[in-house]
């Protein structure tokens, strides 16, 4: 029979949430790395136990986690289980991010545009995003702040910059927002292996189509009032996008505020807020086997981070947007003050679709049957940085 | 001092970084001399890899900004990494401290 893993990254350690089939009855394992922040976790759709989390600490900096096993136990990659005095590892390390400044692959270390407006040069923060290859075992790319792409090639041993990318030459107008300059989208095409499409808060959205090498601002068609030139090539908050697997060249986009969707890979992006409460937000989702229907998690705006009227809605389109339906049934609808952050909504890929997602107040919500129903499967965990779903054989 | 041209250093280490490293709160650390803050932890991120990036920056080995180094009752932090431990650490008699600065929730 099926069964699903939800892996869950908070303020204070990672979580896994497993159940078979029914999705009814859960096993919290957990907290992994207690007392870090997990800023996400994601398995490999080639090896589904190989697992990579993020961990990060204000004081100790970034860890790069793997298990092989499902989630029972982790390490550093290149440290095998166990053995934790082996040897060091020369000219590797699985948390070494260093920008890539050779002549040979590289760009020259530039600077973006800091808070007060003066530039800044890049300086590796976090790990934002992991997202395994969907084809290599062993490749796996990391989305960081300050923003940039790195991928892996032996499995998250070390890391390369994509420097393309950091070196686009709208860089010294990107800035961070108050979240940082994070690059926490990476979308592989499943039927275009060079394409990449990533978001960077607050650049925009950008794709590649030669692997990484270089990349183009997607951003035609979105309007941000916060910025001099509303309709400027980049500078927008872009806080999530995502994409059905069976339609790549469709994405749909959560910005700061706005929800958008394009038909052509970014080309040109269409306004589908439609009669949506409030369009602020951080997710947006894809039913697993409807291209077509999408959701959101209304927030009540930029200064107010919580759902409107203290209500927790999940709105669901079956039109790609433009017409929304609120979703309710098992969400609180009174005195609810929680925020949902952008990679804290997934969809599991059994016949009747599930989603996840995770809220600042600690809980992780499931409904089983596409979003008509909910219910807690968490309540109290530290507040949800990420959920991302398993589905297993 | 194990013998005379090598010094047994004791290390005491934050706790997520004992965790990391699958250690307790302190390591005894064999190196020759000289004995200072960059030996002593080029001996530690020798030993314990999992350590490396998490008390001192990859490439530019500069302190982390949120950790100090303690020893002998003195914050050793802004020294330059160069400069030779006090002799108490170097005999063994007094642990280098690895803390974590007081902040956060």
């Amino acid at each position: 029979m099926s069964s699903v893993r939800v892996l869950v990254g908070t303020r204070k350690g990672a979580f896994i949430l497993t159940a078979d089939g029914k999705r009814k009855d859960w096993t919290v394992s957990g907290p992994f790395f207690a007392g870090w922040e997990i800023y996400h976790m994601k398995g490999s759709p080639v090896d589904p136990n190989c697992i990579y989390a993020s961990q990060t600490s204000g004081w100790f900096g970034q860890i790069l986690q793997k298990s092989e096993d499902g989630g029972k136990t982790w390490h550093q990659p290149g440290l095998k289980p166990g053995e934790p005095e082996m040897p060091a590892f020369p000219g590797k390390a699985p948390n070494r991010f260093e920008y890539d400044t050779s002549n040979a692959t590289g760009n020259p270390l530039t600077t973006h545009q800091w808070y007060d407006g003066s530039q800044h040069p890049w300086e590796f923060k976090r790990v934002w995003h992991l997202e395994p290859s969907l084809t290599e075992a062993a490749t796996v790319y990391a989305g960081v702040e300050d923003a940039a792409l790195f991928r892996s090639t032996d499995g998250g041993q070390s890391w390369q910059e994509l420097s393309g990318l950091r070196g686009h030459g709208t860089g010294p107008h990107w800035q961070p927002g108050a979240g940082g300059m994070c690059l926490h989208t990476v979308i592989l095409d499943p039927s275009n292996p060079k394409r990449i499409f990533i978001a960077i808060s607050a650049a925009g959205a950008f794709r590649t189509d030669d692997g990484g090498e270089t990349w183009k601002p997607i951003n035609r068609g979105l309007y941000s009032k916060y910025i001099p030139d509303p309709n400027a090539e980049t500078g927008h908050c872009v806080h999530h996008i995502a994409m059905h697997p069976d339609r790549p060249n469709t994405l749909f986009m959560q910005k700061h505020w706005d929800i958008m969707r394009t038909d052509n890979a970014g080309d040109q992006w269409e306004k589908v807020s439609g009669n949506l409460p409030t369009d602020f937000g951080f997710v947006i989702d894809v039913h697993a086997h409807e291209p077509e229907t999408i959701y959101v998690v209304p927030i009540k705006s930029d200064s107010e981070h919580f759902p409107l009227d203290g209500a927790l809605r999940v709105y669901r389109s079956r039109t790609g947007g433009h017409e929304w339906e609120p979703l309710t049934k098992g969400l609180p609808q009174e005195n609810c003050y929680v925020n949902v952050l952008r990679d804290a909504m997934a969809v599991d890929r059994l016949d009747d679709c599930g989603l996840y997602f995770g809220t600042t107040g600690g809980q992780v919500y499931a409904s089983a049957d596409a979003g008509n129903t909910w219910a807690p499967i968490v309540r109290d965990l530290p507040a949800v940085l990420s959920v991302e779903v398993q589905t297993l054989p | 001092m194990s013998d005379a041209s090598t010094h047994a250093v004791r290390v005491e280490l934050p706790y997520h970084l004992r965790n990391l490293a699958g250690v307790g709160e302190e390591v005894v650390l064999t190196l020759a001399a000289p004995v200072t803050l960059a030996t002593v932890l080029d001996a530690l991120e020798s030993r314990y890899p999992m350590l490396r990036g998490t008390i001192r920056d990859h490439g530019t080995l500069q302190r982390r900004p949120f950790l100090r180094f303690f020893a002998c009752a003195h914050d050793l932090s802004h020294q330059p990494p160069d400069t030779p431990l006090p002799p108490a650490v170097t005999e063994g008699k007094e642990p280098l401290i690895v803390l974590g600065a007081i902040a956060g929730g």
